[in-house]
């Protein structure tokens, strides 16, 4: 498997490794939305926490990624591309943009789509501590890619 | 000293050719090229000449006479003639009929003989599908126990090829014997790292290839015992009658050459070779074991070839495992299959989960393997888990006392 220049880098260097805390230790801040999505034996397991201020603007993201080069590198790039984004605007972040960006070949298509999902699994999170409406939270999106594939990378 | 990168650690997968075998092989492609079948002229008693004393050569290194040596492309030939051979030779009903006899062997073998006796299974013949423990162990008293009257074969691997445990290969052997049911043993990792008698060990058929001993590639031997008992096999490639019958084709005179004089010099250098590399691989595992937690040596404690290890590294993804050890060259648990990453079947066997199986390495040293190879591959390693650690919400959730069979995770 030969990865792209950009997902060794990330590989490499990870962008805002960490957490604002343990999970038990977040889960009442309301400034802060966790997504975590994928399984351990499905091979990736994403995990995103945004930091959002008062004005709905996202200060700081951090992830945390079991999962294989591709992932690791998508996850990076999300928290990257998540900074100084307001809430609203950070659901406009496609896996096709992923995907594009990293040079990611057809197999790890659903690396992106993880990405993806960890964004709007963190910002359903951090509207739900806050009483907002969450049109995405049941995952009607689209991805140019099907849920049904397999989960071997 | 500088090291050259990759290092090549993946010695169970192929070997690189040692310089005396490559050189013994030229002539063979340069100056005596003929078909050692040509009985009327030089070239042809030259190539004859080359033929018989490799097979001299293979037959002294395990402790057989030159004519029980057949001549294959490989192991995996050696294997399917072997059993398909034995089998259908000592059927007790005809093709298409049922009951036709009985086959032992076990789910982690290499797929050269899965493949084979699921075959078989298919044309009329009943297989018993051994499973062995967590050590990946088959012994005398599990075949025992699955012996019937119409066991016509036996197939157990000396050595397993992803875990190097090593099977009780003399006492199943003799267990067969009492039961007059044919022993084969894929001896494809155990052959020229390991002392090999075909008589003290009772083995009836006995598989290996060239180029895992040093040897070249598309070329391989089939032991098949002449005396007490004498042991037929139907043929699969039928033709001109060359090697007893038993597998017609012109002879691969450089590879036979080849093999001959690699099997010569394992015979001379195992020993002093399998101590080096037995005390390399003893300190990889103890140098590993000691810097990382939650990592596991996969196999049995001291039942395992010198020169393999396979070890598990949890909380870390296995392809991700692998990017980050590019410079040296080994399997992952996903290695065999590799075009589909699934998990090994053979860790499967043993009982390892999936996630441990995905993220697991097995690392085979061989002649040029140096001990600060192995220094550099236990740095990289180590390196490479602790940087994926320090990314791993699993290994969070570990180090907070979180088991993380019991979430429900969201699978996506």
């Amino acid at each position: 498997m030969a990865y792209s220049e950009k997902v060794v880098e990330h590989y490499q260097n990870p962008r805002n490794v960490g957490s604002f805390g343990a999970s038990n230790e977040v889960k009442d801040r309301s400034d802060i939305g966790v997504g975590i999505v994928g399984a351990p034996e499905c091979g990736d397991v994403m995990q995103l926490q945004i930091k959002v201020d008062d004005e709905g603007m996202i200060e700081d993201a951090k992830f945390k990624c079991f999962g294989c080069g591709s992932a690791i590198a998508s996850s990076s790039l999300a928290t990257e591309w998540l900074k100084g984004r307001s809430v609203d605007d950070a659901l406009k972040i496609k896996n096709t943009a992923i995907v594009e960006e990293l040079s990611l070949p057809p197999v790890k298509i659903h690396c992106s789509v993880l990405a993806e999902d960890s964004i709007r699994s963190a910002i359903a999170d951090y509207k739900k501590k806050n009483g907002m409406d969450d049109h995405d939270h049941d995952h009607d999106h689209d991805h140019d890619h099907d849920h049904d594939h397999d989960h071997s990378h | 000293m500088t090291l050259d990168l990759p290092i090549y650690m993946d010695n169970a997968s192929t070997t690189r050719t040692d310089p005396r075998v490559l050189e013994a092989m030229l002539p063979f492609f340069l100056d005596t090229y003929g078909n050692p079948s040509s009985r009327n002229h030089s070239f042809g008693w030259a190539a004859e000449d080359g033929v018989d004393r490799a097979r001299r050569q293979v037959a002294d290194l395990i402790g057989a006479g030159p004519k029980e040596i057949i001549w294959t492309s490989g192991a995996t030939e050696g294997n399917n003639l072997a059993i398909k051979g034995a089998a259908r030779m000592y059927a007790k009903a005809p093709a298409g009929e049922s009951g036709r006899g009985h086959i032992i062997t076990a789910i982690h073998e290499h797929k050269a003989v899965i493949d084979p006796c699921k075959r078989l299974e298919r044309e009329g013949f009943d297989v018993t599908w051994l499973e062995p423990g967590a050590d990946g162990l088959i012994t005398a008293d599990m075949v025992a126990g699955a012996m019937r009257d119409d066991t016509i074969l036996v197939s157990i691997m000396w050595a397993n090829n992803e875990i190097g445990t090593i099977n009780e290969v003399p006492e199943i052997g003799a267990l067969c014997h009492e039961h007059n049911a044919i022993f084969h043993t894929d001896g494809t990792q155990w052959v020229g790292k390991m002392p090999t008698n075909v008589d003290t060990d009772n083995i009836d058929l006995l598989s290996f290839s060239g180029h895992k001993l040093f040897g070249p590639n598309g070329v391989g031997a089939l032991y098949v015992r002449r005396r007490r008992p004498r042991v037929r096999l139907e043929a699969m490639l039928d033709g001109g009658g060359h090697e007893r019958g038993m597998r017609s084709g012109t002879l691969n005179v450089p590879g036979i050459v080849g093999m001959g004089m690699a099997c010569e010099i394992a015979g001379r250098e195992m020993e002093a070779e399998g101590e080096r590399l037995l005390k390399l691989r003893q300190h990889m595992e103890r140098s590993l074991v000691d810097a990382i937690d939650v990592v596991q040596v996969n196999g049995h404690a001291e039942k395992r070839l010198p020169h393999l290890t396979n070890i598990s590294f949890g909380f870390v993804e296995g392809e991700s495992l692998m990017m980050g050890v590019k410079d040296i060259a080994c399997s992952s648990g996903s290695a065999c299959t590799s075009a589909s990453l699934e998990p090994s079947y053979v860790l499967k066997a043993l009982g390892v989960g999936d996630d441990l199986a995905h993220s697991s390495l097995r690392m085979s040293f061989g002649r040029w393997t140096t001990a600060e190879e192995v220094d550099y591959a236990i740095e990289n390693i180590i390196t490479a888990v602790k940087h994926l650690r320090s990314m791993s919400p699993l290994y969070d959730l570990h180090n907070e006392g979180i088991d993380i069979s019991t979430i429900q995770w969201q699978a996506h």
